[in-house]
């Protein structure tokens, strides 16, 4: 998921200048990209030894912590905008996590594989999990431990009383706004509570 | 060929007011330095140290015939030296040996000028703050305005904090691992420990020990067993030692089967009991008393929070040093939960702080131990944060 074009796509929803928390940055990538290209400050959140150390290398503040203990270190709107980019999908606690995500940021941006894209609901058809570029993984070996869909997204958003400003698919880089549930592989929402 | 170090000493003439309000008028510093300070004198990084160490941070000691002393590492030889994580290739690095302690520096075993005597029990109460005072007084000296970086661990780690508070505007960063923002009323009670063990030897001689031409060495070896047991895990201390038995491992060497119990209670049994004297009396002869008690002082007294109604978040507000936090899931003197609340005080104030939590199995003493996620971090700051700053300013 993270080509120059959807990185593109990701960080235009995320307002110039802004205080940004990005959970589960990976090698922070995204907040190095944020950090030069929109002027944006702030933290990722990484458990992985590896991944904290190439955020350090990349000069993006990381802070190594288990986010299935919660977001207790931050306060409430503490950052403009919080990022949940391919993280919602392995976390074992995801609903406590965007009820998290909308206390400590203003605005919430979460991007995950969409479940329901048409390539996955033919495997399912054909009697099997579905194994694509995008969920390479067997159903016995996934980290993916919550699939979801685009409209599934949409229905645990508003019963938490969050407003979708912005949703689109993601699919090879270009941004899907008709029929983004069977057409993209990556659902993308941006909210506000 | 290895780093090799060389101590050096500066005596300070200008008389330093203590937190306490005592004035000491003059004072020596013992310190080292590894690498070469930049033209524009920007890449110099301050080493704190803790407890019991010393300015000897890195590097060995060469005799008069240009041999190498034995056994004379510095105490953070695995972090600091040419192409360690804090490469003194790069970066001109400082240890400094504080008041109050015994390696050179002015303290209750040197010599008190106004008198001529040793110091002992005279020698005042130092906090923190008083060493960071010091420490100024030393980068005065070398010429040194701004620091690319001051960094420790445990107490050191403290000083490091203060140098931020301190003096903003001569710290570009801080590499604060193992610490604290202050210590628990657990930890005051461990040093309350040590310090009774101490005072109540009948050699302690109320500090002055020296004046009768001994030592209260009962109570220091007491004092440092205490203080081995905190810092370690009880994990690796059951893999270490677990309850082998100090007779069957040396029977077991000459090829008899293993003995049964002494049924005693006074001789060495376990293997563990046997480390903990040898800790207990190796560390008797090197360290003096009057410095344990005064080091523990100062570590219970630091609590730069309590000047600003006990909020943390209020007392980093002036710092403008960018930050790095390591913390190791296995010390309990020291616990991660310690180390987060300076983070979250910094991420309060926006403040720049990286922070890795290392799942390490040593307890407290994991810091000085070489440990590759550890190591690996401190190096990409040092290479990336540390250096990119550098030469941007």
């Amino acid at each position: 998921m993270s080509t120059d074009q959807t990185m593109q796509a990701l960080a235009n929803l995320v307002p110039v200048g802004s205080h940004v928390l990005d959970l589960g940055c990976g090698d922070g990538g995204m907040l190095a990209y944020l950090q030069q290209h929109r002027q944006c400050t702030g933290y990722g959140v990484e458990i992985d030894d590896t991944k904290v150390k190439a955020c350090v290398a990349a000069g993006v503040s990381v802070l190594q912590l288990n986010l299935d203990e919660g977001l207790s270190m931050f306060d409430d709107n503490a950052f403009d905008v919080v990022l949940q980019l391919d993280t919602l999908q392995h976390l074992r606690n995801a609903e406590v996590m965007l009820r998290e995500t909308a206390r400590v940021g203003r605005i919430g941006v979460v991007a995950f594989p969409n479940f329901a894209h048409w390539p996955n609901r033919l495997q399912v058809l054909m009697g099997r999990m579905p194994v694509t570029k995008r969920l390479p993984y067997q159903w016995y070996n996934t980290p993916n431990i919550r699939v979801a869909t685009f409209a599934d997204f949409e229905v645990l958003a508003t019963a938490n009383g969050l407003h979708i400003d912005e949703s689109f698919g993601l699919h090879a880089g270009q941004v899907k706004r008709w029929m983004p549930n069977a057409l993209a592989s990556t659902a993308v929402f941006k909210f506000h509570k | 060929m290895p780093l090799v170090a060389v101590a050096q000493t500066l005596d300070v003439a200008k008389p330093l007011t203590l937190r306490s309000g005592v004035v000491l008028p003059s004072y020596t510093l013992a310190y080292e330095t590894y690498g070469q300070l930049n033209a524009d004198a920007s890449n110099a990084v301050l080493v704190c140290h803790a407890l019991n160490a010393s300015h000897h941070v890195a590097g060995v000691y060469q005799q008069n015939d240009g041999s190498l002393e034995a056994k004379s590492t510095g105490w953070w030889d695995n972090m600091v030296g040419p192409g360690k994580p804090l490469d003194t290739n790069r970066y001109f690095v400082i240890g400094v040996n504080n008041i109050g302690s015994c390696f050179g520096s002015s303290g209750p075993a040197s010599i008190n000028p106004a008198t001529g005597q040793v110091w002992g029990a005279d020698f005042p109460v130092v906090t923190v703050q008083d060493w960071v005072n010091t420490q100024a007084a030393l980068l005065d000296a070398l010429g040194i305005e701004q620091l690319a970086a001051v960094m420790g661990g445990s107490l050191g780690g403290m000083q490091a904090l203060s140098w931020t508070l301190q003096y903003p505007d001569r710290v570009r960063h801080a590499v604060i691992v193992a610490s604290a923002p202050n210590l628990t009323a657990e930890n005051i009670a461990f040093n309350e420990v040590a310090r009774r063990a101490i005072v109540t030897d009948p050699d302690f001689f109320e500090g002055h020990y020296r004046a009768h031409n001994t030592l209260p060495r009962r109570g220091l070896r007491i004092a440092r067993m205490i203080g081995h047991i905190t810092y370690l895990s009880d994990d690796v201390m059951n893999a270490k030692f677990g309850r082998s038995l100090r007779r069957a491992a040396d029977e077991l060497r000459a090829g008899d089967a293993p003995a049964d119990y002494f049924y005693s209670t006074q001789d060495v049994e376990f293997e563990i009991e046997s480390y903990l004297r040898y800790q207990g009396d190796k560390f008797a002869e090197y360290f003096d008393a009057n410095t344990y008690l005064l080091i523990t002082r100062a570590l219970d007294y630091f609590d730069p929070a309590r000047e600003h109604g006990g909020v943390l978040s209020a007392a980093l507000a002036h710092a403008k040093a960018k930050f790095l936090l390591v913390s190791f899931s296995t010390d309990w003197r020291f616990a991660p939960s310690r180390s987060r609340e300076i983070v979250q005080a910094l991420l309060q104030n926006k403040h720049a702080v990286s922070y890795a939590e290392i799942d390490a199995p040593h307890g407290h003493d994991a810091f000085l131990l070489d440990d590759a996620r550890y190591h690996g971090v401190v190096r990409a700051y040092f290479d990336q944060a540390v250096a990119v700053q550098g030469r941007a300013s």
